[in-house]
Parts: C-alpha cells; sequence; structure tokens
C-alpha cells in the first residue's frame, strides 16, 4: 500500500500509461471510422437526391456528377458546398444544391435544393436541422407539406421581391409559431436560385469537364 | 474476490434501490434530453453503460498506482477518450441514429453520475466489486432511459420502438408498434421529460416504499 502521500513516481507511470492507451485508443478509432462517417454522410445526401428531383426524373439513371462550390453570401457557409448536376447523355437534367439556412432557430440547416435547366425548384427537403419539436420540425416532410410550397418556384415567380414569408410581405407562408425558421429556408431558397441564375452555365461547364476527365483512360 | 452476500447486495444496489437518476438524481441533463423514443433512450443509455463500465473497472485497478491528488485527472482522461471513441464509432455504425442523438453522445462525458462511480466506488473497492457496481450502475442508467422514453414516446408519439431500424437495421423495422393512443405533443417537449421524470420519481418512491428502504438516503453520493 502506498503511503498516504502517496507514490509520485507510480502515479505518474500509471497516468502517462493511461493517457498513452487514450490517446492510441481514439487514434485506432478514429482511423477506423473517419472515412466510414465520410461515406454514411454522402450516402446520405445520395440518397436523398431522387427526392428533390421533379417526379419524371425520379428513379431514372442518370449521370451524378459532384462539384464543390464556395459562396458564402449565397449558399450559407464558407465551407465548400456539394452541388450535384445530373446529366442524360450530356444534356443537363437537374441541379442539386446541399445549401445551408444559417439563421436556423437553433442552428443552421442543412437543406437539399434541386433545381431544374430553366431556373424553377423542383423539390426542398431538409437534411439536417435542430429546429424546435413540435414547431420548426414541421420543416421535415415527414411532419408536414410546408416544404412543398416550393416546387415549380422561380425567380420570376413569384417575383423577386415577393420570395419571403407572409409576415415581410412575401408569398410563402410561414409555419406558425417558427416564423424564424421559416424565414431562414426562403431566404436560403431564394439565395440558392441566385447563385444558379449567375451560375448556370459555369456549372454545367464544370460538370462536362469533370465527367470527360473521368470518362478518359 | 466472490463478492459476500451484502457486497453483492450493495454492489447491485445502483440498479434500482440507489439508481443513479431515480434515486440519487444525477446525470438528468441526457435523460430528460434525448428520451423522446425509447430507441433513443436505449442507444444513449447502452453508451453510458459500456464508458461506466470500462472507466470504472480501469480506475479501480489502478486505485494502487494513482495518489489521491492524480485520480480525478486520470479519471477525467480516461472518460474522455472512452466517449470521444463511442462518438465516433457510433458515428461510423448508427449514423442516423447517431443524428437524433445529436450533442448528447460526447457529453456523457459530463455525465456527473458516471465521474462519481469512475471516482468513488473505484478508489475504494476491489475490481470485481466496481465492475459489478459499474455494470449495475450503467443498466440502472438503461433503466431509466427506457422507462422515461416509453412513457414520452407512447404519450407523445403514440408509438413504440419507432426507430428501431437505427439501431438493429431494416430487417427490425416490423417490432415498431403503432398505439391508437397519443399525440400529446407536450410529452415530446422539453416539459414533457420533467412531468415523465416527475411521474417516474413517485412511481420508484411507490414502489421501494413496499420494499425495505436502503440504508443510503437517496442524493447521497457514496
Amino acid at each position: 500500500m502506498a503511503s498516504a502521500e502517496g507514490n509520485w513516481l507510480l502515479t505518474g507511470v500509471a497516468a502517462a500509461a493511461v493517457a498513452l492507451a487514450a490517446f492510441y485508443a481514439v487514434h485506432a478509432a478514429y482511423d477506423w471510422s473517419d472515412e466510414r462517417i465520410a461515406a454514411n454522410e454522402r450516402a446520405r445526401v445520395v440518397a436523398r437526391l431522387n427526392s428533390v428531383l421533379e417526379p419524371a426524373l425520379r428513379g431514372r439513371d442518370l449521370t451524378t456528377t459532384r462539384l464543390a462550390v464556395v459562396d458564402e453570401e449565397h449558399l450559407g457557409t464558407a465551407a465548400p458546398v456539394d452541388v450535384f448536376v445530373l446529366t442524360d447523355r450530356g444534356a443537363p437534367m437537374a441541379t442539386v444544391f446541399a445549401a445551408v439556412a444559417p439563421h436556423g432557430y437553433n442552428a443552421a440547416i442543412d437543406l437539399l435544393i434541386g433545381v431544374a435547366p430553366i431556373g424553377t425548384v423542383t423539390g426542398v427537403r431538409a437534411v439536417r436541422h435542430r429546429e424546435t419539436q413540435g414547431l420548426g420540425d414541421a420543416i421535415d416532410v415527414a411532419k408536414s407539406d410546408w416544404m412543398l410550397q416550393f416546387d415549380s418556384k422561380a425567380l420570376t415567380a413569384p417575383a423577386l421581391e415577393h420570395w419571403a414569408i407572409e409576415q415581410d410581405e412575401g408569398e410563402f407562408d410561414a409555419i406558425s409559431g417558427a416564423t424564424v425558421t421559416s424565414r431562414a429556408v426562403v431566404t436560403a431558397v431564394k439565395n440558392t436560385l441566385l447563385y444558379f441564375d449567375a451560375h448556370r452555365d459555369e456549372l454545367y461547364t464544370r460538370a462536362a469537364e469533370a465527367a470527360a476527365a473521368t470518362n478518359e483512360p | 474476490m466472490t463478492p459476500t452476500t451484502s457486497s453483492w447486495h450493495e454492489a447491485t444496489a445502483p440498479l434500482w434501490r440507489n439508481n443513479m437518476a431515480l434515486a440519487q438524481l444525477l446525470g438528468l441533463c441526457p435523460l430528460l434530453a434525448v428520451t423522446t423514443t425509447v430507441v433513443n433512450g436505449v442507444a444513449l443509455g447502452l453508451a453510458s453503460a459500456v464508458v461506466v463500465v470500462i472507466a470504472s473497472t480501469t480506475m479501480s485497478a489502478l486505485k494502487r498506482a494513482l495518489t489521491p491528488a492524480a485520480r480525478l485527472a486520470v479519471a477525467l482522461t480516461l472518460l474522455v477518450a472512452l466517449v470521444t471513441v463511442v462518438d465516433m464509432l457510433t458515428q461510423a455504425v448508427f449514423y442516423d441514429l447517431h443524428g437524433s442523438l445529436g450533442i448528447f453522445v460526447p457529453l456523457i462525458v459530463v455525465n456527473s453520475g458516471l465521474l462519481a462511480h469512475a471516482e468513488n466506488v473505484a478508489s475504494r473497492r476491489s475490481v470485481a466489486f466496481t465492475f459489478l457496481s459499474a455494470l449495475a450502475t450503467g443498466l440502472g442508467f438503461l433503466l431509466a432511459f427506457i422507462a422515461l422514453g416509453a412513457f414520452r414516446e407512447i404519450v407523445g408519439h403514440g408509438t413504440l420502438l419507432s426507430g428501431i431500424e437505427l439501431l438493429a437495421g431494416e430487417r427490425s423495422r416490423s417490432l415498431t408498434i403503432e398505439l391508437p393512443v397519443g399525440g400529446m405533443l407536450v410529452a415530446i417537449l422539453p416539459p414533457g421529460a420533467f412531468f415523465g421524470m416527475g411521474l417516474l420519481l413517485a412511481l420508484r418512491n411507490r414502489l421501494s416504499r413496499a420494499a425495505p428502504r436502503d440504508a443510503t438516503p437517496p442524493g447521497t453520493l457514496r
């Protein structure tokens, strides 16, 4: 038994052993899980791409090209945002943005926004959010149809100044009790459409180049 | 090393008689926050149980090597590493479930009940006793998580075991039970957690009045 003050040498050795073991355990767990986590994240987004396409395109065998773009003002985050360009034998059929609504009530809301080549919205889904249960979580299509009101809207319909919720003299319904959430999502969809409008040709060119690069031997 | 009857009695006390959550009222934050469904409760309860068993048993094995002043720092190092590992592994294997548990997997590290166990019991008792007691503590937590999760899920969602496929694979989806009752939103919201907790405490007090009382008054750190 150690004395009342304890044996500091022994303590040091034991503490160092624990620290070393902890280090290796965390390192090994990171090595093992890092790629799996990234793959899970990608799989979840890709699995949900279909949900924001127009019904005629769902389940069709389209070529999906993933691009990463940075535009904090329009896409809601300073980090690169995944943009999926879906093509059929080279012809762009749809573009899906993994955009972020930065001003959700509790945290940023990760969205998936599908845009047709003519610039109309084909679908919006919240893929990750922390909105209040029973109020803001109505953005989840499993809970309410609120998200469906964006379908077939475009920058010209409604006019740009009406791309807001009713309370802000806009044309979109707000979820009752969740004005902040509603405003965040409407603004994010509008900004994504603005981005698409300004960068459509650039996105299509980049996607075509990326597709060509993977096809070459 | 075989525990005697009385130390067996003492080591298993955290399972029910001296349950961390229901008798000592420790570690309530994750309990109240994630128990919107049974599956969420089971997931976090299991994660907490794994952490406390490994951390406390290791601390007990090291108790002669560590001076009292260093014990807390080593216990924290151990807990932090374990929780980080559990967090990464759940994200890799149960990705969607991890999403619904959110911040509360990493927050296991600040569960006062687990730290109290790794510090108090492990520093005074044998490895076997500590292991048993940690297991009882973990299962006791799990029990509280399941009870509160079931109450809130039934009253709030009108289902039981929804989301089980996130934990046990797609084939278990059919285990989800739809009940003809429920839909009382308040049960899922934070106030509902407190209502449920209150009812659970009342139930526990009622049941343990019939049984002989534990010598340790509730709320006492052991």
